[in-house]
């Protein structure tokens, strides 16, 4: 085997890599069908909230498992967009897709600043600063009630009219456009990590001072990809203001930030199709256990503390090992 | 002075809090030759490599590469400018397959690559070279393999290709054969003179018949200075070199 190898190794490599990318694009497939199947088995309403806090989860996994860039802040992209959108949509009557591009945008931006004072530094100092800028957006939010609603949010965001045509009242409509706009973050997700930038992004990951000795300035791609997390989060956060018709302080809040952090663990990190995984695990916890209060907290706890003692991988990294590919 | 003189330092210093582990170091390395760099274990070798290359900020002295000033630049710079480096302790990327560690380097020919809406199959011509340099340093059979699966002298092999990929005008070597089997020391030992045609190469070894055979003029460091200078036969007479090796217990493979 091994002596076969030589002759025709580029022939083997790209064969290995066809057949990575066929099972992915079958997953792929599989999820798509699973989406037009899921609201007649599932309330759309709650389907839309795992895919908002999935696409969420993808976003924090792009930047943790990608780009090896551990934020404690997600929360501040999610919320702050959310904010944005919501208000957009209900003070200056912007169209849905208007409203959840401006908050997207805004979440870019945010990212652009937050992201090039934390990437100055590294590890945990780099997690501390995240968190500690989200905190800034935290207290902004509860100190601007005009802005934010304070305590009780922007509540009643109407879902308006797509492209000034299609009424999103119903959940079953609103429901189709929260899975294109999901597939749509998958696929851009996809295409990033498998992109000549996801290529240095991994490399960077991996081995900073060795990306650097090649020449790639490093801080430039951490830059860059954080931008990319924070954007995806700002969709999620945008959709998921326009799905609950509601922004508040929940979603600035450090505990959403942990929450995306779980989903991803749970799920698998620096897996593409784990964090979708987790978000389904969680978000179903949480409605399931709804009546028992402040123990469902206490069970996440305990989920964390399993999934950092017993099963680092998560549940797409055992299943990944078990069929020896990337999933 | 001349133009041959490819890289030089003057009165290079590098302090750690009171310790001084390079001292005052003038180093030049002439174009086109196999320069080694050799000494006791802590003369501050792997500390120079740092300094040269701007992964270690230098407190004294400055660094001449090609008639420039490189004292304050950035080290992904210095790598542009076709100054490269492999590093002591093995710096592979674990996670990524050995056709992609070495394609990573190859990738740089595109200059940056900021375009994440692109599919990665654009690289896919630069796999034929990629393969020839995994080939070149004898992993043909493991190019699939993630580079974290590999032994200790293989990574060290695939890190060889990874810089020889970048195809830089001047090579700095961190002991490129440390942890290596005999027949792989030789293998790289040959690939090392053949790519030196037309590069320079500073490396820093402790295999003392490599570097015999291997180099065009030797610099001896302790303790952060520069002890003796010369080709191999000079050097290896000079009495305070002997001293310096017996000092400190030599036992680097020989
Ligand atoms: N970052 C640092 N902080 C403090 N001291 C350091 C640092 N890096 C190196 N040193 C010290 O500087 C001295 C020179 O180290 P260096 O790694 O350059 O030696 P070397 O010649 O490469 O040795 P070896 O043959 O073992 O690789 C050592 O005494 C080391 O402990
Ligand atoms: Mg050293």
């Amino acid at each position: 085997m091994a002596e076969v190898l030589p002759a025709d190794g580029s022939v083997a490599h790209a064969a290995a890599e066809r057949s990575t990318a066929s099972l992915h694009r079958n997953v792929m497939i599989g999820i798509a069908i699973a989406l037009v199947i899921a609201p007649f088995v599932a309330y759309p309403v709650f389907v839309m909230k795992v895919l908002c806090f999935a696409l969420f989860a993808l976003a924090f996994n792009l930047l943790l498992g990608y780009g090896g860039l551990l934020s404690f802040g997600h929360a501040a992209y999610f919320g702050m967009a959310s904010y944005v959108c919501a208000y957009a949509a209900k003070h200056w009557g912007f169209n849905p897709e208007f409203a959840i591009l401006a908050g997207t945008c805004v979440a870019a931006l945010l990212g652009l600043v937050f992201g090039s004072l934390a990437i100055r530094r590294q590890g945990i100092y780099f997690a501390m600063i995240t968190l500690a800028l989200a905190q800034m957006v935290f207290f902004f939010s509860l100190q601007t009630p005009r802005f934010t609603g304070g305590e009780d949010g922007i509540q009643a965001v109407p879902r308006g009219k797509l492209f000034g045509m299609i009424n999103l009242a119903d959940d079953r409509t609103l429901y189709w456009v929260v899975a294109l706009i999901f597939m749509g973050g998958l696929l851009a997700f996809y295409r990033i990590i498998h992109s000549p930038f996801g290529q240095v992004c991994k490399a960077i990951r991996d081995n900073e001072p060795r990306a650097i000795s090649l020449g790639y300035r490093a801080n430039q791609y951490k830059l860059a990809v954080f931008v990319l997390s924070a954007t995806l989060a700002g969709l999620a956060g945008s959709t998921k203001a326009i799905v609950f018709q509601l922004a508040s302080l929940t979603d600035v809040h450090w505990s959403m930030s942990g929450e995306v952090v779980l989903m991803t663990l749970v799920g698998g990190l620096g897996t593409i199709f784990g964090p979708i995984v987790g978000a389904i695990v969680i978000v179903s916890m949480q409605n399931f256990l709804a009546t028992l209060g402040a123990w469902v907290t206490v069970i996440q706890g305990v989920i964390f503390v399993l999934c950092v003692l017993l099963f680092r991988e998560g549940i797409l990294g055992v299943i990944a090992k078990w069929i020896k590919k990337p999933l | 002075m001349s133009e041959d003189i490819i890289l030089s330092t003057s009165g290079l210093t590098k302090e750690f809090a009171g310790f001084t582990a390079v001292n005052g170091v003038d180093l030049s390395v002439k174009r086109g030759t196999i320069h080694a760099l050799i000494g006791p274990n802590g003369a501050g070798k792997t500390t120079c490599f740092n300094l040269l290359t701007k992964f270690l900020a230098p407190t004294r002295g400055s660094i001449v590469y090609n008639g420039r000033d490189i004292t304050r630049q950035k080290p992904a710079e210095i790598a542009r400018l076709g100054l490269v480096r492999s590093f002591q302790i093995s710096a592979v990327f674990p996670q990524l397959s050995v056709m992609n560690n070495v394609r990573i380097a190859l990738q740089r020919k595109r200059g940056d690559s900021f375009d994440f809406w692109r599919s990665e199959d654009v690289l896919r011509s630069l796999d034929k070279e990629a393969l020839a340099l995994v080939e070149a340093v004898g992993l043909s059979s493991f190019a699939d393999l993630p580079a974290v699966e590999l032994s200790y002298g293989r990574k060290r092999a695939l890190e060889i290709a990874t810089t020889l990929a970048l195809d830089p005008e001047m090579l700095l070597l961190d002991e490129p054969m440390a942890g290596m089997g005999r027949e792989d020391i030789e293998r790289i030992a040959t690939l090392i003179r053949k790519v030196s045609k037309n590069r320079t190469i500073l490396m820093v070894e402790h295999n003392l018949s490599v570097v015999a055979s291997l180099s065009d003029r030797i610099t001896v460091l302790a303790r952060g200075q520069v002890l003796a200078e010369g080709d191999y036969v000079t050097v290896s007479k000079d009495p305070r070199v002997v001293e310096a090796y017996i000092g400190s217990g030599v036992g680097h493979g020989h």
